[in-house]
C-alpha cells in the first residue's frame, strides 16, 4: 500500500479528563478502500478519538494529518471542509427539516460562497443536486419530501451518513452507526458501508461484533484509553489479550 | 414564508395602511408606536426565533439607536433623514458587533446572562453620566426630514414612514431566511453541533444576525426617539428586553408574523389593563392582570398566538394526524 492512499493518520495522540486518561498515545492510519474498526468496551476511549480526529476535541499531545496535511491545530468546521465526515454516536440530524433540506444544507457547507449568501437556498440547483445524490447514496431517495423527525429510527441512522455524503468526504468517521437497529436495518447499512468503502476511509466505532468482522479490513482494539492490539480481524480474533480483555473466550 | 403567512403580511399591512381612515390622533399615535415596538420585535425574532440565541439585551440596541437620533441631531435646523437614519442604525449595529463578538463566545445561560449585563452597562453610562441626560433623558432638538417630501413631525407622515420601515424590515427579513444565509441560521438554531460537523464555521454566521438584529433595534430607536422627541435611560433597561422577549414568544418563536402579532397583542393588552375607564384604580396594578394574560396565553398556546389557526384545524382534523401536524409546526 503506497503512502498517498493514508487518508488520514494520527500520532500519539493523548486526551486526559481531570485525572483520568481517556485516550493514552493511540497511533493509527486510514487507508482508501478499507475500513478499519475500533473496538472495546464502554469508556474505552473510541468516541473521544472520533472527537480528536474530527477537531470537536483539542488533544492534550499527538499529531493528526488528513491527506497529507497536518490538521492538529484546525477547527472542526475547517477539518469538514478539507475532507473529514463524520456521524454521532446519538443522531445528529435537523428534525423539523424533510430529508431534502437536510441533505441541502451539508451540501451547502461544502459549497461556502460569500458571495452568493442572499442567494435564495431553493435555487441553488448544485446543491439541491448533491443533496438528491446522497440522499440516494444513504437509500433515502423515496422520501426526501419526509420531514426527518418522522423517520425511523434505521433512516434516521442512514440520513446521517447521508449528511455526511453530502459534504463530499474523503474519510468518514463513524461512531456507532447500528446502534438501535433491527436486523434488516444492520444489513442495508453494512451494505452501504461496503459500497462507501471503495472510494472512502472509513473509521468504525462499533459494539455488533459481528458486524464489525464482517465488514472491517482492519481492527484496533482499545481498553482504558489504550491500544492493546491493531491488526487483521482474524488475528485480532486469536489474539489472546483482547479475548481476554473485550471478547470473552468461547 | 408559505403562502398563508404571506397573505397574513399583506392583509396586516394593508390594514394598517388604512388606520387613519378609522381612528383618531391617539390610534394613530398608538399605532404608530406599536409599528415601532414590531420594528423592534421583528430585530429579536431574528436572534431569538430563528437562530436561537435568546438575546436579553436587545433593549441596549434600541436606546442606543434612539440617543444616537438625540445626540447625533444638530441644535440648529432639522438634520437630513438621510444621514440621520443610517448614523443612527450604525451606532446600534457597531455596539452589537461589540456585544455579539464578545457575548457569542458563551452559548446558553451565559450568552442570555452576557448580553443582559451588556445591556445593563450602556443601560448606566446614560443613566449616571452626563452624556445621556441622565435620569431626565434629552428632548430631540429638531425631528429630521427628508426635503421637503416628508416632514415626519407630521404624525400621519411619520405613521406612513414607519409603516413603510416595518414593510421593509419584514420583507428584508423574510427574503433573508430563505437565503443561504438565513437557512445556515435556521441549521444552528436547530443543530449547531450537526452544522459544524459539515463544514459550517458558526460563529461568524452568528455575529452577522447579531450585527443586522442590533442594526434593525437602532432603526426602532431611532423611529422611537423621532416620535417622542425625547428619550430617557429606560430605553435602554431590562424591563423592556424582557417586554420585547415576551411580544416575540406571545406571538410565537420562528415566525416573522409571529413578532409582528405578538407586538400588537401585548401593546393592546398593555393599554387594555391600564385602562381606568375600565379597571378604575386597580389600572395601578395593569401589570399583574398583563402577567397573568400572558402566562395564560403561554400555557394555553405553547406555540404562540400565531399558531391559533393551526391549533383550530388541527382540533378539526383529528388526533391522527397530530403527530404530522407537530412536525410542521416547529419552525423551518
Amino acid at each position: 500500500m503506497s503512502r498517498s492512499e493514508i487518508l488520514l493518520r494520527c500520532r500519539e495522540i493523548t486526551h486526559r479528563w481531570g485525572g483520568l486518561v481517556a485516550v493514552d498515545r493511540v497511533s493509527l492510519e486510514l487507508e482508501r478502500g478499507s475500513v478499519h474498526a475500533v473496538i472495546g468496551t464502554n469508556g474505552a476511549g473510541k468516541s473521544t478519538l472520533i472527537d480528536i480526529l474530527s477537531g470537536e476535541i483539542v488533544s492534550a499531545a499527538g499529531r493528526v494529518e488528513l491527506l497529507g496535511q497536518d490538521v492538529t491545530g484546525w477547527s472542526q468546521p475547517r477539518r469538514a471542509s478539507a475532507g473529514l465526515g463524520r456521524s454521532y454516536q446519538r443522531t445528529t440530524i435537523y428534525p423539523s427539516f424533510t430529508v431534502l433540506e437536510n441533505c441541502r444544507l451539508a451540501a451547502q457547507a461544502r459549497a461556502q460562497k460569500p458571495w452568493a449568501w442572499w442567494r435564495d437556498a431553493q435555487r441553488c440547483k448544485a446543491s439541491i443536486a448533491e443533496a438528491r445524490n446522497a440522499a440516494q447514496r444513504a437509500g433515502l431517495e423515496e422520501l426526501l419530501d419526509r420531514y426527518a423527525g418522522l423517520l425511523s429510527h434505521g433512516q434516521k441512522r442512514q440520513l446521517e451518513i447521508a449528511l455526511c455524503l453530502a459534504t463530499k468526504p474523503r474519510v468518514l468517521l463513524l461512531d456507532e452507526p447500528l446502534a438501535g437497529m433491527g436486523a434488516e436495518e444492520t444489513e442495508r447499512m453494512l451494505n452501504l458501508l461496503g459500497e462507501l468503502k471503495a472510494d472512502h476511509a472509513i473509521l468504525l466505532v462499533e459494539h455488533d461484533m459481528d458486524a464489525v468482522f464482517r465488514i472491517a479490513d482492519r481492527i484496533t482494539v482499545m481498553v482504558n484509553g489504550a491500544v492493546i492490539a491493531s491488526d487483521t480481524p482474524q488475528a485480532v480474533r486469536a489474539n489472546p489479550e483482547v479475548q481476554l480483555a473485550y471478547l470473552g473466550c468461547d | 414564508m408559505d403562502r398563508s403567512g404571506a397573505l397574513f403580511a399583506v392583509l396586516a399591512f394593508l390594514a394598517l395602511a388604512a388606520v387613519p381612515a378609522v381612528a383618531g390622533s391617539f390610534g394613530v399615535d398608538l399605532v404608530t408606536k406599536i409599528m415601532i415596538y414590531a420594528i423592534f420585535a421583528l430585530s429579536l425574532e431574528l436572534l431569538a426565533g430563528s437562530t436561537g440565541l435568546v438575546c436579553f439585551g436587545q433593549a441596549a440596541f434600541f436606546g442606543i439607536g434612539a440617543y444616537a437620533t438625540v445626540l447625533l441631531s444638530p441644535r440648529h435646523g432639522p438634520p437630513s433623514l438621510v444621514w440621520m437614519l443610517p448614523a443612527s442604525v450604525l451606532c446600534a449595529a457597531a455596539y452589537a458587533l461589540i456585544v455579539g463578538a464578545l457575548s457569542l463566545r458563551t452559548k446558553g445561560a451565559y450568552f442570555i446572562m452576557v448580553t443582559l449585563a451588556f445591556a445593563q452597562m450602556a443601560y448606566y453610562v446614560v443613566h449616571d453620566t452626563p452624556l445621556g441626560g441622565g435620569t431626565d433623558g434629552i428632548y430631540l432638538a429638531t425631528k429630521p426630514v427628508l426635503g421637503p417630501w416628508l416632514d415626519l413631525n407630521k404624525p400621519l407622515a411619520f405613521l406612513g414612514f414607519t409603516l413603510g420601515c416595518q414593510a421593509a424590515v419584514f420583507v428584508f427579513l423574510a427574503l433573508l431566511l430563505r437565503s443561504r444565509f438565513g437557512r445556515a441560521l435556521a441549521g444552528i438554531r436547530v443543530n449547531e453541533q450537526r452544522m459544524r460537523a459539515s463544514g459550517f464555521s458558526t460563529y461568524p454566521y452568528k455575529l452577522a444576525a447579531f450585527v443586522i438584529s442590533g442594526a434593525i433595534a437602532g432603526l426602532a430607536g431611532f423611529l422611537f426617539a423621532v416620535k417622542d422627541g425625547f428619550v430617557t435611560p429606560e430605553l435602554l433597561s431590562w424591563h423592556l428586553s424582557a417586554a420585547v422577549l415576551v411580544m416575540v414568544i406571545l406571538g410565537g418563536l420562528g415566525h416573522l408574523r409571529g413578532a409582528l402579532i405578538g407586538a400588537f397583542a401585548f401593546a393592546l393588552l398593555q393599554e387594555f389593563f391600564q385602562s381606568e375607564a375600565i379597571f378604575g384604580a386597580f389600572a395601578r396594578h395593569w401589570h399583574l392582570g398583563l402577567g397573568l394574560t400572558v402566562i395564560a396565553c403561554v400555557a394555553l398556546l405553547p406555540h404562540g398566538l400565531v399558531q391559533v389557526p393551526g391549533q383550530l384545524r388541527e382540533r378539526l382534523l383529528g388526533r391522527a394526524q397530530r403527530s404530522a401536524t407537530e412536525m410542521r409546526n416547529e419552525p423551518l
